[in-house]
């Protein structure tokens, strides 16, 4: 267990620290704890800003913990190490019928840190959170003890570490229930849609009929083209119709390099988001998808997040409440449009009431808004902060997976529980978020 | 559907292998000497699609023991396709430097284990007229370095028998495969800084069952660019070899 001052970076490449890497290798084993300093666990890096790095601080790799523990395959419910990826619990379990409850965009996190960022996916309003699909997880501290929690033992250790981003101990492993699955296919439609007010009428009406449902808005669009996008809807195929359905080979397609400079600006995103519009000429047209296309649609590009060049991009998640979701995310889409920053395209989802059961999860009733932005000094980043202002007047928040940036009062407001959620934080674990937002603020 | 038997199956190049043969419903046979990384490695084999995993707790360094174990083994699958000797140590040079008998020790371990395995399996294969008979060497056995020759050596002698093995059985209808794997990134190679020639187990892995499945014989170097670095490094005037 060396420790090796390593780069280790999140999946937007910003910030840069240095940290030392330690590895777990065996789960029935203590931490790997350094004589002095934080330490947090660290699976496969794709949490896009700080909350993965520990800058002057230890990550503990949890890679290496890959093992399976058991699958039952007649009711769904699967135990492995916090290591194993969704890809390794995929492979492992749709061939015998089953699928994970709740995916976010890529199958390349750890179990691990998909608890620990309560991830949310395309059928958000029908499933909530993963949190809400994990039966229970042995959770090792820092003093050596290991606690079994689940809803109905060490609840509140549960509640606290499901969207604890890692802070209040390493998982060394989890028991997770599958849902079943028909097939490996979707069938649905993608609808064009010109504005906000036929988005927020297709979700209301496709929440019942369609169990996943995503949309993706152009976010350059101004005047007539304001909030246009395409709205996707789909559901599992049953055996019958994904009979001689074949999913097409991946092409091995990667980003080799980081480019000098980002290739993503004015131009070329203007051009890809009309022609990513246009390229559907019919209002409604009939798809089928194979899981990986639907799901994953980037995961077939390897590293696709050096297209952006050597200073790295911000992702930028956000959901607002019921209430007002309507306006606001007509404000929030006005700010990104004047401004001409924002990247390829928006994806806006109209979230369930499902309520998540971690202390510091993310999702909230009401509509969330993603996008990237290729970092162009302070003028993003004061974009980013004006943003935050229209969130935290709407009560909303913002996604700690996906931040790099917001401010401790940004996080206070968005997190009412953080005080609940200080008591369980264990005392040797921290991370470059956490001492950004959540020290020194009270 | 195969019946493998793993010696040395909790090292982490093993492991890979056994997942590649576990989606095909392999039966497994698993030797090593710590008896709870076992149980976790033959559950994860389970879930993964194993029809069945027996494990045995036995310290392969013991000489008096092999054979007995390999027909322990082959009474327990009721036969072997596949056999997959991966124990081995990566010693303290300077120990070995020092002393005949820490020299030795990794001799016995790294080098006679294997080599009276290697001889037990042939010949059960051979028997048999049909099997896969796999050895973990290493790109180190290819010439002697001043930082590692031991272990080198230790390689070495698989190396060979290995490469002679797979010309003698293959009219028996027995394939015989040295892998030499370059740098890869296990605990057994945790105390190194890694850089761009590093592989995982998990590549490594992969390409050993591969290999297996299209039932190569001989030497083959995973990644297999090394057998180019090798080429090259074996052709080196020693003043070249001495630096690295």
């Amino acid at each position: 267990m060396n420790s090796a001052a390593t780069k280790a970076m999140s999946w937007g490449r910003y910030p840069r620290v240095t940290q030392n890497v330690v590895r777990m290798t065996d789960r029935h084993a203590p931490l790997p704890l350094p004589a002095e300093g934080s330490v947090l666990p660290y699976g496969l890096g794709r949490s896009y800003g700080d909350s993965c790095l520990n800058g002057g601080g230890t990550l503990i790799e949890t890679r290496a913990l890959r093992r399976f523990i058991s699958f039952d395959r007649q009711t769904g419910e699967i135990a492995c190490e916090a290591g194993v990826s969704l890809a390794d619990i995929i492979e492992v379990a749709l061939p015998h019928g089953w699928f994970l409850p709740v995916t976010p965009g890529t199958k390349f996190v750890t179990l691990g840190g998909a608890i620990a960022n309560d991830v949310h996916g395309k059928n958000h309003h029908r499933a909530g959170s993963i949190g809400r699909h994990v039966r229970s997880f042995e959770l090792l501290r820092s003093d050596g003890s290991r606690l079994l929690c689940s809803p109905w033992e060490n609840a509140d250790q549960f509640a606290a570490t499901i969207g604890g981003l890692g802070l209040t101990g390493l998982v060394t492993q989890a028991t997770l229930q599958l849902k079943p699955t028909a097939s490996a296919f979707l069938g649905g439609q993608s609808i064009k849609f010109g504005g906000l007010d036929e988005f927020f009428v297709l979700s209301a009406e496709s929440a019942a009929s369609h169990e996943y449902v995503v949309s993706w808005i152009d976010c350059l669009g101004r005047g007539e083209t304001f909030g246009r996008g395409h709205f996707l809807r789909a559901n599992v195929l049953d055996a019958e119709e994904a009979r001689g359905l074949k999913a097409g080979r991946p092409l091995p397609l990667a980003v080799p390099i980081t480019p000098p400079i980002s290739l993503i600006n004015g131009l070329s995103l203007k051009a890809f988001n009309a022609a990513y519009y246009n390229r559907q000429r019919a209002h409604i047209v009939e798809k089928v998808w194979s899981l990986d296309a639907f799901h994953y649609p980037l995961d077939a590009i390897a590293n696709w997040n050096r297209i952006y060049g050597p200073k790295g991009f911000l992702q930028y998640q956000a959901v607002v409440p019921t209430r007002d979701q309507r306006d606001v995310s007509e404000a929030l889409l006005a700010e990104i449009s004047r401004s001409g920053q924002g990247s390829f395209l928006v994806v806006l989802k109209v979230f369930g009431d499902h309520l998540s059961p971690g202390l510091l999860s993310f999702p909230m009733p009401g509509t969330t808004l993603a996008l990237d932005f290729p970092i162009k000094g302070e003028a993003t980043f004061a974009l980013l902060d004006r943003l935050d202002a229209i969130v935290m007047e709407a009560g909303g928040r913002i996604y700690p997976a996906k931040d790099a940036r917001m401010s401790p009062a940004c996080f206070m407001r968005g997190y009412p529980q953080l005080e609940t959620f200080r008591k369980f934080v264990d005392p040797r674990m921290s991370s470059s978020f956490a001492r950004r937002v959540m020290e020194n603020v009270r | 559907m195969s019946r493998v038997l793993i010696l040395g199956a909790t090292s982490a190049i093993a492991q890979e292998v056994a997942r590649g043969f576990a989606i095909d419903g392999a039966r497994f046979f698993l030797v090593a000497r710590n008896e709870t990384a076992l149980a976790d490695i033959a559950a994860d084999l389970e879930v993964r699609g194993a029809t069945e995993v027996a494990t045995h707790t036995a310290d392969l360094g013991d000489l008096a023991l092999l054979d007995e174990l390999c027909e322990t083994a082959r009474a327990a699958l009721g036969g072997i396709d596949v056999a997959l000797i991966a124990h081995g140590v990566l010693p303290d040079q300077a120990a070995c430097e020092a002393s005949g008998a820490a020299m030795l020790d990794v001799m016995r371990i790294n080098t006679q284990s294997p080599a009276a395995l290697m001889t037990r399996l042939g010949n059960i294969m051979a028997a048999q007229g049909s099997g896969s008979l796999i050895v973990i060497s290493s790109v180190a056995g290819d010439r002697g370095r001043p930082s590692n020759y031991i272990y080198g050596a230790s390689k070495a002698f698989l190396s060979v028998m290995g490469e002679g093995m797979a010309l003698a059985f293959a009219p028996r209808g027995v394939n015989v495969l040295v892998v030499k794997p370059g740098f890869v990134d296990t605990p057994m190679t945790n105390a190194f800084p890694k850089g761009p020639l590093w592989a995982s187990a998990q590549a490594v892995g992969g390409d050993i069952v591969a290999a297996v499945k299209k039932g190569k014989r001989g030497v083959i170097y995973t990644p297999f660019w090394w057998r180019f670095i090798m080429l090259v490094i074996r052709f080196a005037p020693g003043f070249v070899v001495r630096k690295i």
